[in-house]
């Protein structure tokens, strides 16, 4: 396709931005939906700040409760798998679309262990009671009772994202093999790297914030 | 020349089915449409929920209501009016269709995003009115939620609720779409201060529902997790606290106000120089004031909760804050006002609807300041005195900027004209009808007659009765325009592409405007409102090439 000029009075030619096919659109667009997730998680640290400056020692006896180690895991199997979706879109860009797709294949299976073990923890709590709305928690004093209320509200809300990552890679395959996804042209690819890179930005956040000020 | 509604483009390629053209649409023009077609419907709806209301509380004691239905319908009223009306209203459906034309673009950035975001609106609305006909009936919270009566009460608040955060998505999604279109595809030479003032509106806009509606949905959200879970971030009795359901309903709850307010301020700056024939006073302080409303409108929202028990030195700043954003306001009014002054003005109705809305916007803007001030507030809240304000500010103000701005394009959107005479008349109507019907609920808050109730003492009956026959008069006034947009379809004359003599790009294509808009894009190194002697200035060839 042909850039199109608009001409001003001198007849001098400028080039014409097209709706379609406009990457540095496409780009800014994702960011901006960036900034609207980061405003709805932002939201929750703040609860999260408020409640523990107001019950900081119960906040601190709980987290002591969390499995520091499965957590632990959890954030470097997180911080592996940016590591090689960037690599993937980097291939991507060299040409080399096999190793690309095999890279963002490794990458979802990385999710999905990551949500695995998040369901291993989220099942022991269950057994010891440790629910919403359950009745043991009910029992227990207010502090713990928001801890744990932010606790799962909070690594939910994560663990939602991590699902969409993960069908969001799948898609990108489906891309790549039909040929949509190629080197010189990877936005959607470029923007699913971002949100990963997003997601594992959060759980950079909440690790600390729950499972280690109680060590 | 083949218009947009005799060709479209589609999500899934082509189909000769003409509804399925419409709801499979990506054309921003025809989604524009489909958004005014259900809010419009929408919007008589909550009318009617009103008009209900107010033939209720004409005598004072219970009539025909009870008073659960009351707190229903005026939740109903409120509900649908505010999320599914006012906060989409002019940014999705007039600035869906202008936008892209006034920026010289052939669509905007992401034209399968708008039709997301016009399912999403309907899922939304869908949503929030399966609740009228299912189980225990609509919510009776209020349109605000407030936590922790909206966690007991046992009305139908979870798909009030979902409705809610459903709409804040595509609210999302339509700012995200606008901030990208206006920073890629402006034409050629347009830079940011060169764009026509209705973009500016919408560019603020776009941001504040950008950067504080996630904010509600989350806020929502964890309200349906506390009704169906218990979570307790919001129930005091398992120590959540109901104050920052508040005070994070506000945080967006107030920037909304804004976002339903600058499209409409920027209709204002669209219609005045065209039917003053003369270039808008102040217009970078017109343009930036949009965008300091925006800015300053986040930080002020603690004045919803003055008498909420938030600590007194919170107070005193809220109250200050509130009072700056006054200062942004107050430019934009004056700059209207010295445009008008020396102008040639023709009192053609889009211009009676906008000076109406600057008149009433005025008003309901001074007695904002009242309950801004910590003393008066706490005398006045949560008497008719707020209601009074909100209708003046909403219905006075952005409502009449809607409606005028109807009229003012209505020409480009149909290629027809409606009739002038029964136009002004609706306006007269309505003007009259609506000062009416609020007029007097200044005073009855005033002395102390509460919000939200279905009943009164006898002592307000004339107040009550008053507003009861300017509320007839303003259902008169809004069939009238009705009548006249229907009768303009049907007979009305050609318009041709510039029936106003405007100057922004939208006028210099046909109307209504072919699928892509410009054949070819112009180049823009002038002004939005350039006249001389009355008249146009900038002039393009059939090619788009700048003549004059
Ligand atoms: C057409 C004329 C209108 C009439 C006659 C009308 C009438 C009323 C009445 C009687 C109430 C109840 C007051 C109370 O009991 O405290 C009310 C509340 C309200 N109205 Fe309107 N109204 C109109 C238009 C609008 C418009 C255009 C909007 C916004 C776009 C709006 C937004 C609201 C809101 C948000 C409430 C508060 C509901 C609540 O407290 O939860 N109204 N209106
Ligand atoms: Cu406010």
């Amino acid at each position: 396709m042909q850039q199109e000029m608009a001409y001003d009075m001198q007849g001098n030619p400028h080039p014409v931005t097209e709706f379609k096919d406009d990457y540095s659109g496409a780009k800014l667009g994702f960011w901006v939906f960036l900034l609207t997730e980061a405003m709805m998680f932002g939201v929750l640290f703040l609860l999260f700040f408020i409640y523990f400056y107001r019950h900081t020692g119960s906040f601190v006896a709980s987290s002591g409760d969390l499995n520091v180690w499965l957590g632990g895991t959890n954030t470097v199997i997180l911080l592996v798998s940016t590591y090689t979706m960037g690599l993937a879109t980097l291939m991507m860009r060299r040409g080399k679309i096999k190793a690309s797709a095999l890279l963002v294949g490794v990458t979802a299976v990385m999710a999905i262990v990551f949500l695995c073990i998040k369901g291993t923890e989220w099942n022991i709590d269950i057994d010891h009671g440790i629910y919403l709305g359950s009745k043991a928690l009910g029992t227990m004093n207010k502090g713990e009772i928001l801890f744990f209320g932010l606790y799962f509200v909070m690594t939910g809300l994560h663990g939602l994202h991590v699902i969409a990552g993960i069908a969001l890679m799948g898609w990108v395959l489906l891309l790549i093999r039909s040929g949509r996804i190629k080197p010189e042209h990877t936005i959607v690819m470029k923007n699913v790297t971002l949100y990963w890179d997003f997601v594992h930005l959060i759980w950079i956040v909440l690790f600390p914030l729950f499972y280690m000020i109680g060590v | 020349m083949p218009s947009f509604y005799h060709e479209t483009n589609t999500i899934f390629g082509t189909h000769r089915n003409p509804v399925l053209q419409w709801i499979f649409t990506t054309d921003h023009k025809r989604i524009a449409l489909l958004y005014m077609g259900v809010m419009f419907t929408l919007f008589f709806f909550a009318v009617s929920a009103a008009l209900t209301m107010r033939a209720e509380l004409f005598f004072p004691g219970q009539q025909f209501l009870d008073p659960h239905t009351y707190n229903q319908l005026f939740t109903f009223h409120g509900v649908t009016m505010i999320f599914l009306f006012i906060v989409p209203g002019i940014a999705a459906a007039l600035g869906n269709f202008i936008l892209p034309l006034m920026l010289g673009a052939r669509e905007l950035s992401f034209p399968r995003l708008n039709l997301l975001s016009w399912w999403l609106y309907i899922t939304g609305v869908v949503t929030a009115l399966s609740s009228l006909v299912s189980g225990h009936g609509f919510a009776d919270t209020g349109w605000t939620f407030y936590a922790p009566y909206s966690i007991r009460t046992d009305a139908h608040v979870l798909s009030t609720l979902s409705a809610a955060f459903i709409l804040g998505l595509s609210s999302i999604l339509t700012g995200l779409n606008f901030v990208v279109t206006i920073h890629r595809l402006r034409a050629p030479g347009m830079t940011f201060f060169k764009m026509p003032l209705f973009v500016w509106g919408l560019y603020a806009t776009a941001w504040i529902q950008v950067l504080a509606t996630p904010v509600i949905g989350i806020t929502l959200i964890l309200v349906i997790l506390e009704r169906t879970l218990g979570v307790g971030i919001f129930d005091p009795t398992k120590g959540g606290d109901p104050l920052l359901y508040e005070h994070l309903f506000w945080i967006y709850s107030h920037p909304a106000v804004y976002l339903m307010i600058l499209p409409g301020f920027g209709i204002i700056s669209e219609v005045l120089p065209v039917f003053t024939r003369r270039t808008i006073f102040g217009y970078r302080s017109i343009a930036i004031s949009s965008a300091s409303i925006a800015g300053i409108g986040y930080l002020v929202w603690g004045h919803h909760m003055f008498t909420s028990g938030i600590s007194d030195m919170a107070r005193i700043i809220f109250s200050l804050l509130t009072f700056l954003v006054a200062v942004p306001t107050g430019v934009k009014i004056f700059d209207w006002v010295a445009t008008l002054y020396k102008g040639s003005i023709i009192l053609a109705t889009p211009m009676l609807w906008i000076l109406g809305s600057i008149v009433n916007f005025t008003v309901g803007g001074l007695a904002g300041l009242t309950l801004g001030a910590l003393g008066t507030d706490i005398h006045l809240h949560d008497t008719y005195f707020v209601v009074a304000h909100f209708h003046y500010t909403i219905l006075g103000g952005v409502v009449f900027m809607f409606i005028g701005g109807l009229h003012y394009w209505y020409p480009k959107i149909t290629g027809k004209l409606y009739d002038e005479v029964r136009g002004r008349i609706a306006f007269g109507l309505m003007f009259v009808g609506f000062n009416l019907l609020w007029f007097p609920m200044y005073i009855a808050g005033f002395l102390g007659n509460p919000r939200r109730y279905f009943d009164y003492l006898p002592t307000f009956t004339i107040y009550h009765q008053i507003a009861g026959v300017g509320a007839v008069l303003v259902a008169f006034g809004l069939l009238t325009v009705l009548y006249n947009f229907y009768r303009g379809l049907r007979s009305g004359k050609e318009a041709g592409p510039n029936p106003w003599g405007g100057t922004t790009l939208e006028w210099h294509i046909p109307s209504p405007p072919p699928l892509e808009n410009f054949s070819k894009i112009p180049y823009v190194d002038f002004d939005p409102y350039e006249y001389e002697n009355g008249e146009p200035v900038v002039e393009f060839d059939e090619d788009f090439r700048r003549i004059r």
